[in-house]
């Protein structure tokens, strides 16, 4: 059989149903392969798209997520996305065509070392020298993107790997010996018993949860501890989704532009516990000031996060599903939180996180409509910038696997391809991009992929012509010096219309819900909904760098004497009477 | 405070390995002396001896690392007093008939060798553990060293 072909056969063992690439000179003898299996090849417009899009599918699914490029300027293309799906921990296989092993190193025709290129932005990677090597590295490689703390593995396929022949045989087990450990660590019962007592003991404890509950599908785990000891949980940017934000003990999104209250909590909490968390620094802010009077539990498969930027007192390394099913079984009693959790009840209805009105439309009050419109229960890909951050908060997230964004990266242009990677991955599911003007265009090629497979998507665009975020840090920072961050007006209704997407503009409060309304009605076509928005609307509350939790800036009286619109929280309909208000 | 540990690695004997380790310590930013990798025993495995400068937060974060790497199958702190380490070094220096005797009464103390030698120069080699090498160099540095290269560390336990 041809290495190609292994190459095909291993990924259905693997389970792939779809795969996201370009073809070119080093990889078509795997496209030929590809066209002639089962396997569902999306075309993509640029090797970037393809990589989101295999990230977007891997979030969605919990699936690895497969994209394909050719040797040279296709492989570095999808450097970006390799990188973005490195941050955040997202498995994911590169396959990349490269020139015959005869004459690597030679600079020959769409040569690049892209080994090398992606070696720090790779969790590993292959270069495949020897067809037999074929079946062997596609399962090591999916074994280890899928295991562990997750994350993209590249195989780089030089021509003849791919047309040389070799026996087929799929190995049914691997046998990494450098890998035994991370890919299943071991329970320290000592350790996760220690975190037991110290909750017993604990009177202000906070969960601080990340995407490490997510991708351990440990959702009904956490949602039971904090259920069981009463303990309150706030999540990270990519941690929302993982505890339902209707459940009373949710606190939502710490951090640089987490809710005041919750920053607020975190500063005065006695006990911080970290659920596959990182501790990113846009959490902690100044890592000596982060929750400076608690002790700290860090629970974490990846035995680097632990003490990489904050001090814990108490690590537990291990699988998060594992560890937390352990840890509920030793814990017996609520810890006696029920005056700390007035407390936070108190300054949530003090401080709710508030806009003001302004004579434009703004983007808050767009995300809140989306929100209402879909019930939490759609899937939400954004770019990066302010309305990520404003998607992160007036979005009210449910369920795991519903916020698909790039958090440690931070890469513009990611929302429109891990939409459609998404929506790939979960057909039958409402999947929105919430974008920003600047971040759409960096991607927005990818119209074109869209509509050719007819995907539902909805697009909603809030155009402020400008990189918002840059502007507000102009705008604080630099003296309102807008160093090129104006962008030319675009006329997004007609790139939707010449990419066969529908494409509607709404410039007024009252046309938006209508608007909403209609893209979820449409199902066989994309569609891009325009917002203009106001221009100067910056992103409050936040932790401004070098400040603590409790020096937040941006923050409003409350509603009643300052006039703002609090973001409209959906709660349990039992929620006051749980948290002993009223 | 930072201070010079010596970590001592099994690694998989194939290509691009030296590359990960390496690109690993600069993208993360740590501090090392040396680093030297050679084969072992086993013909599949490699052995690298990196000697890092660092604290001990800093210090966890290297070994961890250095972990996380699927070709790294194992690392080891070698603690003080529990191992052996050497380098080997060779120094030339320029000599003229007086200077020999010296730097051949040096040689004889520091129980290094002459492995070539002129009438207009020598080059001498030797081993032992860093300190010692440290002060050879100290000693023969008024007679004139004209190039100097040292192997770094390699170490092993004793028992």
């Amino acid at each position: 059989m041809k290495g190609a072909q292994i190459l095909v056969e291993s990924l259905k063992r693997e389970g792939v149903k779809t795969v996201f690439g370009i073809p070119g000179g080093a990889n078509l003898p795997t496209f030929d392969a590809l066209h002639q299996s089962t396997i569902q090849v999306v075309l993509t417009v640029h090797e970037q798209g393809a990589a989101h899009m295999a990230d977007g599918y891997a979030r969605a699914t919990g699936k690895v997520g497969v994209c394909l490029a050719t040797s040279g300027p296709g492989a570095t293309n999808l450097v970006t996305g390799i990188a973005t799906a490195f941050m955040d921990s997202i498995p994911m296989v590169a396959l990349t065509g490269q020139v015959r092993t005869s004459v690597i190193g030679n600079d020959a025709f769409q040569e690049a070392d892209t080994i090398g290129i992606t070696r720090p932005v790779t969790k590993h990677s292959y270069l495949v020298k020897d067809v037999n090597d074929m079946a062997r590295i596609v399962k090591e490689a999916f074994y280890i993107a899928s295991t562990g703390r997750p994350g993209p593995v590249l195989i780089d396929l030089p021509v003849d790997s791919t047309v040389n022949e070799a026996d087929f045989v799929y190995p049914d087990r691997v046998d990494i010996r450098g890998y035994t450990i991370q890919g299943s660590p071991p329970l320290d019962a000592k350790a996760i018993e220690r975190v037991a007592e110290v909750i017993a003991r604990s009177a202000k404890p906070i969960l601080y949860v990340g995407a490490g509950v997510i991708h351990a599908g440990a959702t009904a785990e956490l949602i039971e501890l904090a259920r069981k000891a009463n303990i309150p949980v706030t999540t990270s940017l990519l941690g929302l989704g993982s505890f339902p934000e209707t459940d009373p003990l949710s606190l939502g999104m710490l951090g640089m532009h987490g809710f005041e209250y919750t920053n607020l909590a975190v500063a005065q909490c006695d006990l911080l516990i970290g659920v596959g968390a990182r501790f990113d620094d846009r959490v902690t802010g100044k890592p000596d000031e982060f929750a400076r009077n608690a002790k700290k539990v860090h629970i974490d498969v990846d035995p680097s996060s632990i003490n990489k930027t904050v001090r814990v007192d108490y690590p537990v390394v291990g699988d998060v599903k594992a560890v937390l099913r352990e840890l509920n079984k030793a814990i017996t009693q609520p810890c006696d939180s029920a005056e700390w959790l007035r407390t936070i009840a108190q300054m949530r209805r003090k401080m709710p996180l508030t806009y003001r009105e302004k004579e434009r439309l703004l983007p808050q009050y767009v995300i809140q409509q989306i929100s209402e419109a879909t019930k939490g229960h759609a899937i939400i890909a954004t770019g990066v910038g302010q309305h990520q951050m404003w998607a992160a908060q007036y979005y009210q997230f449910n369920m795991p696997r519903s916020l698909i964004t790039s958090g440690g990266l931070g890469t513009m242009g990611f929302g429109l391809p891990a939409a459609i990677g998404a929506q790939f991955g979960r057909p039958s599911e409402v999947v929105w991009d919430i974008d920003g003007d600047g971040s759409f265009q960096m991607t927005s090629v990818e119209l074109a992929t869209a509509a050719q497979h007819r995907l539902p998507l909805k697009i909603a665009i809030m155009n402020n012509n400008y990189h918002g975020m840059v502007r507000q840090w102009q705008d604080m920072f630099y003296e309102g010096r807008h160093a090129a961050s104006r962008l030319n007006p675009v006329d997004f209704v007609k790139l939707a219309e010449a990419n066969h997407c529908l494409g509607i503009r709404v410039e007024r409060k009252e046309e938006v819900r209508a608007a909403i309304d209609r893209a979820m009605r449409v199902t066989d076509r994309p569609t891009v909904l325009e917002f203009l928005v106001e221009r100067a609307e910056n992103c409050w509350p936040m932790i401004k760098p070098g400040k603590s939790h409790d020096q937040m800036a941006g923050t409003y009286g409350s509603p009643e004497t300052d006039g703002g619109v609090p973001q409209r929280r959906q709660a349990d309909a039992d929620e006051e009477s749980k948290l002993s208000l009223g | 405070m930072a201070e010079k540990h010596t970590l001592s690695c099994v690694v998989e004997n194939h290509f691009g390995v030296l590359a990960r380790v390496s690109g690993l310590i600069s993208a993360r930013g740590f501090n090392i002396d040396s680093l030297t990798v050679s084969t072992t025993e086993d013909p599949t495995v490699s052995r690298m001896t990196i000697v890092v400068d660092a604290d001990a937060m800093k210090l966890e974060q290297v070994k961890a690392q250095l972990g996380r790497l699927i070709d790294v199958i194992e690392v080891q702190e070698l603690k003080e007093g529990v191992y052996i380490d050497r380098e080997l070094l060779l120094a030339r220096i320029q000599t003229n008939g007086a200077q020999q005797s010296a730097i051949e009464e040096i040689a004889r103390r520091f129980g290094a060798k002459l492995a070539h030698s002129t009438d207009r120069g020598v080059v001498l080699e030797a081993t032992g553990d860093t300190k010692t090498l440290d002060q050879l160099v100290e000693q023969l540095r008024p007679h004139g060293i004209t190039k100097l290269v040292r192997t770094g560390r390699i170490a092993l336990e004793k028992t």
